[in-house]
């Protein structure tokens, strides 16, 4: 069973997020990493891109696949983890802290259709 | 290709393994309209295999080639000495039949050389990695210049006027299909001095240039910092086994063609493009690494495919490049080239390559011929002559003589000037004949 942090929102396709003053840091959920494999390559956006929801803003590549990252609150990055460009693992070892991805200044409404906890849980089934 | 002729049983055979009845029928799906109706076609009768190999020796035997003149000629192929192992090793059957190696279990042997490959063409270019090779070097370097634009995410090209002209038409349709822009910069006495380098994703310099004089790297490496941009140098791996490697200098790529190791002079090719980067950009690069690794249970040694680009795997809507396949068997031909010379061997080729072109130029000075550009040269340069460098080329050749490149064709006000390559095999009698029958057609 994939470990869930109750204090975060979730996107069908496996981001979690959490809104502190505005801004919004996004990763991948712990079912994600552990779909994914062995962690081999983030690739992150700059500082500054504007995304509006369900834009790319990167991808992550494992020994398996690659697989999209898509935005799930509306802003402007502010911050990207630049340790996982060495340090990819991150994201399999600790998904929901050091393997955090991107942060965003949330400009806009954030969509009502982020998933609770427990609904992602039975998406990530 | 083999004549193979088979029997009228021979074709039904086969036709009756596959389900059909007739030849037409393999080509049913084609309209009638678009069909060559038998007969239309003005060709002459068909010829048994000894009569039609005594007409194609005729008309091959109207070509001029080296067994028939000395070249000077360079201007980006070159006339080298090519050992005779080489062509003993990329003739076996193992190498020659195999298309792009995928499966490591199967192609060990193969993926063994292109890891060999892009050891020693990072080492020979100062780079940290190098891929399993590209088409040839004009593509290498378009795929340099798309790949700084990705990776500095800026729209703009700055490439030097004495990089090869075909390398640079060749960018200019790459970038153009994608709505880069490429400005061209100048160069004065036939190197590159002014890079007005703001807001582009990288500046491309020739080394030695296209005119065989050697650039100021560390300049244009500082060109380059200035203007937040990658350096991308297009190099001679020979010219690189002498003067110090565009990686020391800062080079973010180093591309080049890998002709002049092993690979014969062909009309076109088949050639080989070189590509080596900072390891940095390794997830930029176009095409693929082979790497070595080692049994999980054991010690054996292995070699994988362990980098592919997004061209023609998962994810190919992402691709930045379209190269899908390599030249596997002429960078196997660099390969042993490289191996069977070593470090030293590949020196001496260099050298005697600067030596025999001091000489020429020694000589031609000595008959009044004027060296258009006064920097340092590698094996190559430019002489301006008293006449139109294409009639003296075109009478040179009725002395035996491919005498080099008239560089009108290219450069505006250049219609006298002439690029002339002396290599490592041109001997003192041959650079001697030349000169003098040089002046014969000047007089």
């Amino acid at each position: 069973m994939s470990n869930i942090p109750s204090d975060l929102k979730y996107t069908k396709s496996h981001e979690w997020v959490r809104v502190e003053g505005g801004v919004a840091t996004i990763g991948i959920s712990d079912f994600a990493q552990s779909e994914l494999g062995d962690v081999v390559y983030v690739d992150l956006p700059s500082v500054g891109k504007v995304l509006a929801v369900g834009d790319i803003f990167g991808s992550v590549e494992s020994v398996k696949t690659v697989s999209d990252l898509y935005a799930p609150v509306p802003g402007e990055v502010v911050e990207v983890n630049g340790a996982l460009a060495n340090e990819s693992q991150l994201v399999n070892d600790d998904p929901y802290g050091d393997g955090w991805m991107i942060k965003i200044r949330v400009t806009a409404e954030i969509p009502g259709d982020l998933l609770t906890p427990e609904a992602y849980g039975a998406v990530a089934q | 290709m083999p004549y193979v002729p088979h029997t009228e049983t021979d074709t039904q055979d086969m036709l009756a393994v596959i389900g059909s009845h007739s030849i037409d029928d393999l080509f049913r799906e084609i309209p009638a309209n678009l069909k060559v109706a038998p007969g239309s076609l003005n060709l002459p009768p068909a010829l048994d295999e000894h009569r039609l190999m005594a007409h194609l020796t005729e008309i091959a035997s109207k070509n001029l080639d080296c067994t028939k003149l000395v070249s000077f000629l360079g201007a980006g192929i070159y006339d080298r000495y090519i050992p005779a192992t080489v062509g003993a090793v990329i003739s076996r059957g193992e190498f020659l039949t195999a298309y792009t190696p995928y499966q490591p279990e199967a192609s060990q042997g193969y993926l063994q050389t292109i890891y060999e490959f892009q050891t020693m063409v990072a080492e020979l270019y100062g780079m940290d990695l190098a891929n399993a090779s590209m088409y040839d070097g004009a593509t290498s370097m378009a795929e340099a210049a798309i790949m700084a634009t990705g990776i500095k995410g800026r729209e703009k090209v700055v490439v030097s006027e004495a990089v090869h002209p075909h390398y640079r038409q060749v960018l200019a349709t790459y970038c153009w299909s994608i709505g880069i822009d490429v400005v061209t910069v100048p160069a004065k006495d036939g190197v590159t001095t002014e890079w007005n380098a703001a807001d582009s994703a990288c500046i491309i310099v020739q080394y030695p240039n296209f005119f065989g004089c050697i650039e100021d790297l560390a300049a244009a490496r500082k060109a380059a910092d200035e203007a937040g941009a990658l350096l991308i140098v297009v190099a001679d791996p020979i010219a690189c086994a002498l003067l110090r490697s565009p990686g020391s200098y800062g080079a973010d790529v180093v591309v080049g063609e890998g002709q002049p190791m092993g690979i014969a002079m062909g009309l076109g090719g088949p050639v080989v493009g070189l590509f080596a980067c900072k390891k940095e950009y390794v997830r930029h690069i176009p095409g693929r690494i082979v790497g070595k690794t080692k049994e999980l249970h054991g010690d054996k040694i292995g070699y994988v495919m362990t980098l592919r680009t997004r061209e023609q795997d998962i994810r190919r809507e992402k691709a930045t490049s379209n190269i899908c396949t390599n030249e596997a068997l002429m960078a196997l031909a660099a390969t042993v080239y490289m191996i069977a010379l070593g470090k030293n061997g590949m020196t001496q080729v260099a050298t005697s390559s600067v030596r025999n072109t001091q000489y020429a130029i020694s000589a031609l000075k000595g008959i009044g011929v004027k060296v258009k550009f006064g920097g340092k040269v590698f094996g190559e340069f430019v002489v301006s002559l008293p006449k139109n460098a294409t009639q003296v080329r075109d009478a040179m050749i009725e002395k035996g003589f491919l005498a080099g490149l008239p560089l009108g064709t290219y450069y505006d006000g250049m219609d006298n000037d002439l690029l002339i390559a002396v290599t490592e095999i041109r001997s003192k009698e041959q650079i001697d004949a030349f000169v003098s029958a040089l002046q014969e057609v000047l007089a």
